[in-house]
């Protein structure tokens, strides 16, 4: 019963985020096929993670969980539905103290039931002016641990324009999802030395406006 | 349908929907004739977005003939549509900040549909107004209030901007609808019916002719529009103005000028939708309507021909 209504509600978001922003996909690096992935994308704003669901072809939607934070979607009864009943989110709880297990293990778990993973690698949402916060270890360690899933840069654009961080309101304009070419972490690579090169492949795929600032 | 359209107006929908129905089947009779010789695998770019651009011509023949027989309602609800994606891409190239949200918020939520509301009505006094003074007053403030920031000036006049033409011209499409022509709104409806013939036969004849036959730009690095073409386009839509100055309350050779005038207009409106495109780098305004674009792509011309078509008729016919 439950299933079915956060199908319904799935479809509901959907639908909803479609009209706001008629989020368009850019599949620039790979093809949307049925592949094991673990999309790694930009976090501006609480916008980013239905809008990047629902461009996904239902199809991928239904293999894809998002790594999420229990802090935030277990506050309220409605965020403890959406979060890990519509989205089926895997839940990890960013503060320590609260870890009862880790957070890696988790993930890894979810990849090795055959899901595909959205992360937002910096960690919370980006309120700097920089389009990306430094990565934290999470991506590394995930990518160390399945070396053989695909990683894809997903850069989301626009969504803090149709809602700042602080509105409530979202003012329907224009987002876009564009997917980059599936990286590797390397057998001998460092941490920092991927976390950047991960995060420079992400930084790359961010439209280029002339004239805007 | 509208109980109180007059059959004759219903009559005339019928016969104008199917020149439109028989002019594309034609096109698409010669499109899968192309395809069959050079592109059978669907692998010649130039023939398969002709053919994507005919299925979004048939979608729309069928839709606004749809609405035009509905009347009132079916148009005004077509074009609030449009106008509403048209505006979310406009103003999704726009610069903003933070300090613009409640300024946006009140562009789409309360000037977009009160300018609609307005039409439904037909209140001239208001929808003629609401826009170029309310708005543009009310909105900077509210950006104002928020903190103002940098490119304040810019940031107010580019939403302005995107209210005028995606609301306030387009409106004025369906504002056609509420025209009392020689003291009667019945086929009023067929006022719009002959905008979008005129300057979208116009549009095809120089996009087809003119990229043929023209070398000439006439505005370099904007468009590709050459001089040729659009003596073409004026050609064919001052023929298409003569052809349909039946539905119009117009006698045959002011239908010819008022097309004339209108394609003229319509060409000046695409050329400055494509430069403000250069100037943000942008190739279409959106996704939405496969083959052509988005929404502003497709209606650039006839948005910026509707206000003066609206006038000029209501200066000459109206009562």
């Amino acid at each position: 019963m439950r299933r079915i209504a956060a199908n319904i509600a799935g479809q509901c978001l959907a639908l909803f985020a479609q009209f706001i922003t008629a989020p368009r996909a850019d599949w620039r690096g790979i093809e949307p096929v049925n592949k094991q992935r673990i999309y790694f994308a930009n976090h501006t704003s609480n916008a980013d993670l239905p809008i990047l669901w629902t461009v996904l072809p239902p199809a991928l939607r239904r293999v894809t969980r998002p790594v999420a934070a229990a802090d935030y979607w277990l506050k309220t009864k409605a965020r403890a539905f959406i979060g890990p009943e519509v989205f089926r989110a895997v839940l990890i709880d960013r503060r320590t103290e609260h870890q009862t297990e880790d957070p890696i293990t988790k993930i890894v778990q979810a990849l090795d039931e055959g899901a595909s993973i959205i992360i937002f690698p910096e960690g919370g949402r980006n309120r700097s002016d920089d389009p990306l916060m430094p990565f934290k270890a999470g991506l590394y360690n995930i990518a160390k641990a399945r070396p053989d899933v695909d990683l894809v840069p997903t850069w989301i654009d626009n969504i803090a324009s149709v809602m700042p961080s602080g509105e409530v309101i979202p003012v329907p304009l224009g987002c876009t999802v564009t997917f980059g070419a599936a990286l590797h972490v390397g057998q001998e690579e460092a941490k920092d030395t991927f976390l950047t090169r991960a995060s420079n492949a992400l930084v790359a795929l961010m439209p280029q406006r002339e004239g805007a600032p | 349908m509208m109980p109180n359209m007059p059959t004759e107006t219903t009559a005339s929908i019928f016969v104008i929907f199917g020149a439109a129905c028989a002019l594309l089947l034609i096109a698409t009779i010669a499109g899968e004739i192309l395809r069959l010789r050079l592109s059978p695998r669907g692998t010649h770019p130039a023939v398969e977005t002709y053919v994507t651009r005919l299925h979004s011509w048939w979608a729309m023949v069928f839709l606004l003939s749809l609405a035009l027989l509905t009347g009132r309602t079916g148009v005004i609800l077509l074009f609030a549509f449009a106008s509403f994606a048209a505006l979310r891409e406009f103003l999704t190239l726009t610069r903003k900040t933070k300090a613009d949200h409640w300024a946006l918020i009140g562009a789409f939520y309360a000037a977009f549909p009160l300018q609609y509301i307005f039409i439904w009505f037909g209140n001239v006094g208001l929808f003629s107004v609401l826009i170029p003074v309310y708005a543009f007053l009310i909105l900077p403030i509210l950006s104002a209030l928020r903190g103002a920031g940098t490119n304040f000036l810019s940031r107010v006049s580019e939403t302005q901007w995107g209210l005028m033409i995606c609301v306030f011209c387009t409106s004025h499409i369906p504002a056609l609808v509420t025209l009392d022509i020689d003291g009667s709104t019945g086929r009023s409806v067929l006022l719009i019916a002959f905008l979008v013939l005129v300057v979208q036969i116009g549009d095809l004849a120089e996009y087809y002719l003119g990229r043929k036959f023209g070398k000439t730009r006439i505005a370099k690095s904007v468009s590709p529009k050459t001089q040729a073409g659009v003596v073409w386009g004026t050609g064919f839509a001052a023929l298409t103005g003569l052809v349909f100055f039946w539905i119009t309350p117009f006698a045959p050779w002011e239908a010819m000028l008022i097309a004339i005038v209108i394609y003229l207009i319509g060409v000046g409106g695409s050329l400055v939708l494509a430069a403000i495109k250069a100037d943000r780098g942008v190739k279409n305004w959106g996704h939405l309507i496969p083959g052509q674009g988005g929404f502003v792509d497709q209606m650039d011309s006839v948005v910026f021909a509707a206000p003066v078509f609206f006038h000029l008729t209501r200066y000459l016919h109206g009562s």
